[in-house]
């Protein structure tokens, strides 16, 4: 019985970790912009599929992992640049939209460029799984955990007692104020499409060894990290976090307990339920509407 | 001036009129008509398809053609889209006016252009799985793969064959998953085997843990059958492994290819699955009548293409294969008689199996043409 509910628990905190580096990198660039990356999910793919192809070329893992998060971290900066910067004139919702149409773009690129299967990846470590009390974790689970806990400490670090972090809650604040105090916001904002595109992209190489990869792949990933945020209350790390590790552990509850007919259906109406008793998320940020 | 135009009129005339009879001499070539999922998301059948068809058409008409006539192969690409493949069967009957129709990656597809062949009568070979394109019968409509239920009839009679009578379920929710698991509990409850757990997941999770939990937990499992499509059943098996279940595994002929067993890796030693000969042409014994046809269609295929030959290839081989046994059969390309011949072809050796077709069975395969495979040192190795 016991071992029952540690097995759903593990499976929950191993699929939750991924959700929260995906909202953590949907946090930033709303933090910065107030838009809505729907693009984060290519991020990831990225991550997973450039690792998989640089290594069957012959590169060693660790090189390979680094290079396909510098990729991920050019592609961010492009799609700001060139996608993003040109239309800033335009309101969030306009911009929402082009991200989606950059995360079709992106996708269509690497399934030319990697085509459409599906890629295996060599866990981290061992193989072996690890058992505990009945139950059984996948070692590569403690490099999601791990890296992700890294990820999420480095962040509140990086928000807290770095300049350039302040520079990009205060644009997130007031960007005209932040302009008149000498902050570049496009710099800024650029600078928020990098950190969460390799956010993204190292959650992707993290979890490939786990969930396989392919071009697609970022697609639902990309849509439960939005929730998990959104469930956090946007634009707050904890929330992120707390909103991926609850939505993760959830799914793995309903399904093992309920129905997994029923899995996505419960992820999906706790976010109704959360944000209809919490408008603004679980951690969201009271915000005061000055008339 | 006006006499030289008048002079070349003529002389243009004259070379018309010469081609025009040379064309009359050489007989009409026969039109087969296809719409296949080239692109898109089920590219990955229609793509070997259209290899396939262009490559055998090729071939017989360096050998003399069907009937002393060439063929001319006529295709467009549905791109997975069932309202495509919609207007596609209607272009082929209407303005390309093709005597026979092989085609149609996706049930889906199939379906959609099943209305117009009954309508416009002309024979169609489909190349797709499900039951209900030949079930009920429709007159014109013919198909090549088996269909799921037979799958599901070939793994439980293994099983049975085992000693095993009480099983746990796993199946993906997509339309593959969904119509196998229907096909596996009314061929289970038929053969005396209970399901005593049915769990499922979707096309898009990425770890099932907590499904095979809940079917380890269930008292009496006795064997465990996944029936899914795509990435999904190569997580199964990993976690399966992971979980250090060590009851007999099963999967469904979804996966039977090599590309999965590169996903599963090691985790998928000692599984079984239904396939077609294809996987294992070497292995067949030589009195087996398949041995030669699946043989000689992986070697010319990969020989040509230079790339792995697919079980969905071979669905459209055994379709051309049929339609042109059939025009030959009937000694001209009418439609009633290509149908009534394709109606009543007996012992044709085709890759997928040995077709025998009926007035009540246009499909003319058996779970028999079904091999059960299992998972070796990372190699398949036919079991029976």
């Amino acid at each position: 019985m016991f071992a029952e509910f540690l097995q759903y628990l593990f499976t929950g905190i191993t699929i939750g970790a991924t959700y929260a580096l995906i909202a953590l990198g949907f946090t930033l660039i709303y933090n910065a912009s107030h838009v809505i990356n729907f693009a984060q999910g290519e991020f990831l793919m990225i991550g997973g599929m450039a690792t998989v192809s640089l290594t069957a070329m012959g590169v060693p893992m660790v090189l390979a992992i680094i290079l396909a998060v510098l990729l991920a971290g050019v592609l961010g900066i492009l799609l700001q640049r060139f996608a993003i910067a040109p239309a800033k004139q335009a309101d969030v919702v306009t911009l929402i939209i082009i991200t989606i149409g950059a995360s079709i773009f992106i996708r269509g690129l690497a399934q030319l460029v990697w085509g459409k299967e599906y890629h295996v990846m060599q866990n981290f470590s061992s193989d072996e799984p690890i058992r505990i009390f009945g139950a059984v974790l996948n070692s590569q689970s403690l490099w999601v955990l791990g890296i992700g806990a890294i990820l999420v400490v480095g962040l509140v670090l990086f928000f807290t007692r770095t300049l350039i972090g302040k520079a990009i809650l205060a644009t997130s604040m007031n960007k005209e104020a932040a302009r008149l105090v000498g902050i570049r916001t496009q710099l800024v904002l650029m600078l928020a499409f990098l950190v969460s595109a390799v956010l993204g992209s190292v959650a992707g190489v993290v979890v490939a060894p786990i969930t396989f990869t392919s071009y697609d792949i970022g697609i639902m990933l990309g849509l439960k990290g939005f929730v998990a945020a959104a469930i956090g209350g946007l634009g707050s790390g904890m929330g992120a976090v707390v909103g991926g590790l609850l939505l993760g552990i959830v799914e793995a509850m309903a399904a093992g307990y309920i129905s997994s007919d029923y899995k996505d259906a419960v992820a999906f109406s706790m976010i109704l339920i959360v944000l209809f008793f919490m408008p603004r998320g679980l951690f969201g940020a009271k915000v005061v509407e000055r008339v | 001036m006006l006499k030289t135009i008048l002079r070349r009129t003529g002389k243009f005339a004259a070379i018309a009129a010469a081609g025009l009879v040379m064309s009359a001499q050489a007989a009409e070539p026969i039109k087969i008509g296809s719409f296949l999922s080239v692109t898109g998301p089920a590219s990955f059948l229609g793509d070997p398809e259209l290899k396939t068809l262009e490559m055998y058409v090729e071939k017989i008409n360096e050998e003399g053609g069907v009937l002393g006539r060439q063929l001319e192969l006529i295709h467009y690409d549905d791109v997975g889209n069932a309202s495509n493949a919609r207007n596609f069967a209607s272009r082929l009957i209407r303005s390309d006016r093709v005597d026979i129709i092989v085609g149609g990656s996706t049930t889906g597809a199939t379906m959609a252009a099943v209305p117009l062949v009954e309508q416009a009568k002309i024979p169609f070979i489909s190349l797709a799985g499900a039951v209900v394109i030949t079930t009920p019968v429709k007159e014109w409509v013919f198909k090549t793969p088996q269909s799921d239920r037979m799958a599901a009839e070939r793994i439980l009679t293994d099983m049975k064959d085992r000693g095993i009578t009480k099983i746990g379920l796993i199946s993906g929710t997509g339309g593959f998953g969904s119509s196998g698991r229907t096909q596996t509990l009314e061929v289970a409850e038929k053969m005396g085997i209970e399901v005593l757990a049915d769990v499922t997941y979707s096309g898009s999770d990425t770890d099932m843990t907590a499904q095979l939990t809940n079917i380890r937990n269930t008292d009496g499992v006795e064997a465990v059958l996944n029936f899914g499509f795509g990435q999904g059943p190569a997580i199964v098996t990993r976690n399966y492994d992971q979980l250090g279940m060590e009851l007999p595994f099963y999967q469904s002929h979804g996966v039977a290819s090599d590309s999965f067993l590169e996903l599963a890796g090691d985790s998928a030693e000692g599984l079984r699955l239904p396939a077609s000969p294809l996987l294992v042409p070497d292995s067949l014994p030589d009195d087996d009548p398949q041995k030669k046809v699946v043989q000689d269609y992986k070697a010319e295929y990969e020989a040509r293409w230079d790339s792995k030959v697919s079980t969905f290839g071979a669905y459209a081989y055994d379709g051309l294969m049929l339609a042109v046994q059939a025009i030959e059969a009937a000694g001209s390309t009418d439609k009633e008689a290509v149908r009534e011949a394709l109606e009543n072809i007996q012992g044709y050796v085709g890759v997928t199996g040995v077709f025998n077709m009926s007035p009540e069975d246009h499909n003319g395969l058996d779970a028999d043409s079904f091999r059960i495979l299992e998972v070796q040192n990372g190699e398949w190795k036919l079991i029976n």
